[in-house]
């Protein structure tokens, strides 16, 4: 019986899977808009107005466009790897949104949904997984494309992604003495009844946000890009919408990175000042999963903003900078942050 | 060496201190900066839809003049041709002829008059040269074209719409700058 196949099961995952990715998808395709219009207002600049009105349909004719270019494989390429390079990226992108708790429970056709693809006990190091296998789809890309730029490119988003996710490692170690659990469903729960894990882990915060602007190869540590020394970093050699594919990736990371950061720091669902069991009295259960799906989506949205926000105000790092502050300060700073709370941990448990 | 404005700063080679190679203060103050002039209004102007008012003496396209009764000032003396520094002025003189008073004001008129608005570098000296008024340059500019030929505007371009028959267009064409007698 243990090999029986729950057939409602499935299709509520299935229609789970389809809303999430499709939603991940036309958020990622309003980050590029967002994107625009952000870098245009911090420049004193109106951006795209012309499509729809206030320019709404912008994304639209941006991915006609990405269509309709010519698709170009270079000669001395290889075309097998050329091709699985932005597949690979865009894959991993949309993969690490699985483990992502959007909301409590909803009740529908008398079963109980959770909100969430999969509730895995190992979320959060699924989520490292995917996240490292991200850097494939650069370096694959970067090295199939047979050229020194895109190489140079590659070989930069490789050793910039290894050295921080040691540093971001480090400092999600310090969250989880805290709180005990890799499941990131019950990291948000046991925020719900306590403080948010920020306020427990302001340094570590501070270090892990720094770490995600340079795993998703954002503004300042754009290194593996760098349009003015690279020409374009691993994309030079793509066109058409291979690249649409690196640079659509590029957002629906920012996206799920920002919600990965909300879930582990800022309390996930979470809406603060609100006595939830109340609440759920007054409106119901679902409603109350509405609510908490939009402050979820709220919260992700202020950190996409603050992905645009640092890209449109400071420059790229040196490459030397960039290894020294990811080897020499964050990776000291996150153990000592590591060693602290461990210290603090003891202090409490044993007294 | 003595400056040559008080503006000159020597450069600071310190080494950095602690607060400054922790970046944090100022990339903080940066955004400040940044999220600051998201409330500054854009000094864009849409421009199809809106243009840039200009100055009564900006000197744009030109255009030729008509009475009030509607007929054509110019009497293709050639004036305005000698003036022309960049020679960008062609025209071709006719007589007028017995019934076409209300057309011509004056015996003589252009029959063909043309502009290289490609070599006019609107000085206005056509302008100030013409002494029956008929030349004007208005305050529109030359719009783009795909083709050179379509730079030479001839007399249908160029001629002011009929304050008779169409007096709302004459207005407009018109603008503050015609000396209206």
């Amino acid at each position: 019986m243990l090999l029986s196949i729950d057939l409602p099961l499935i299709i509520e995952k299935l229609v789970l899977i389809i809303v999430v990715v499709m939603s991940s998808l036309v958020i990622a395709m309003y980050a590029t808009f967002a994107e625009r219009k952000v870098a245009a207002v911090m420049q004193d600049r109106i951006g795209p107005n012309r499509a729809g009105p206030f320019g709404i349909l912008q994304p639209l004719a941006d991915g006609l466009k990405l269509f309709f270019k010519e698709e170009i494989i270079p000669n001395f390429s290889s075309k097998f790897l050329f091709i699985l390079g932005p597949s690979l990226a865009m894959l991993t992108a949309m993969m690490t949104s699985a483990v992502i708790p959007w909301g409590d429970t909803v009740t529908l056709f008398g079963r109980e949904i959770h909100l969430q693809i999969a509730d895995i006990n190992i979320g959060i190091l699924y989520v490292f997984g995917v996240v490292s296998m991200g850097v494939y789809g650069i370096m694959i890309g970067s090295w199939a494309s047979n050229n020194k730029f895109s190489l140079m490119g590659g070989l930069r988003a490789a050793s910039q992604i290894i050295s921080y996710e040691l540093a971001m490692g480090i400092a999600l170690i310090a969250l989880l003495m805290i709180t005990g659990t890799l499941s990131l469903r019950l990291m948000v729960v046991g925020q719900m009844d306590g403080v948010w894990n920020v306020i427990k882990q302001p340094l570590g915060f501070l270090i892990f946000l720094i770490c995600v602007f340079a795993e998703c190869n954002r503004t300042p540590f754009d290194l593996a890009e760098a349009e003015n020394e690279l020409i374009g970093g691993y994309h030079t050699e793509y066109s058409s919408m291979k690249l649409g594919f690196y640079l659509f990736a590029e957002y629906i990371n920012m996206f799920v990175s920002s919600s990965v950061m909300v879930s582990l720091f800022f309390g996930g669902y979470d809406i603060p000042f609100l006595n939830d069991g109340h609440m759920v009295e007054k409106i119901g259960q679902n409603w109350m999963a509405v609510a908490h799906i939009f402050m979820f989506l709220f919260k992700a949205f202020f950190f996409v903003f603050l992905f645009m926000w640092v890209r449109w105000t400071i420059p790229r790092f040196r490459y030397d900078q960039l290894m020294n502050l990811g080897w020499k300060v964050l990776l000291p700073l996150a153990l000592f942050n590591m060693l602290a709370t461990g210290a603090v941990i003891l202090y409490f448990t044993t007294k | 060496m003595q400056a040559l404005t008080n503006r000159a700063k020597t450069v600071d080679r310190k080494p950095m201190t602690l607060l400054e190679r922790a970046y944090l203060p100022a990339i903080f103050k940066g955004m400040s900066i940044t999220f600051g002039h998201m409330f500054k209004k854009a000094p864009t102007i849409s421009y199809p839809e809106k243009t840039r008012p200009f100055s009564p003496v900006f000197r744009g396209l030109h255009i030729l003049n008509r009475d009030e009764a509607g007929r054509e000032n110019c009497t293709a003396c050639g004036l305005c041709a000698v003036a022309c520094p960049a020679e960008a002025i062609t025209m071709e003189a006719a007589e007028r002829k017995a019934g076409e008073e209300n057309l011509y004001r004056e015996e003589k008129y252009a029959a063909r008059y043309e502009i290289n608005m490609l070599r006019c570098i609107f000085c206005g000296l056509c302008e100030e040269a013409c002494p029956k008024d008929a030349i004007y340059l208005s305050e529109t500019f030359a719009p783009a074209n795909f083709q050179r030929k379509g730079f030479i505007y001839g007399k249908e371009d160029l001629l002011i719409p009929n304050p008779v028959t169409e007096p709302e267009a004459y207005a407009k064409a018109k603008g503050g700058r015609v000396a209206v007698k």
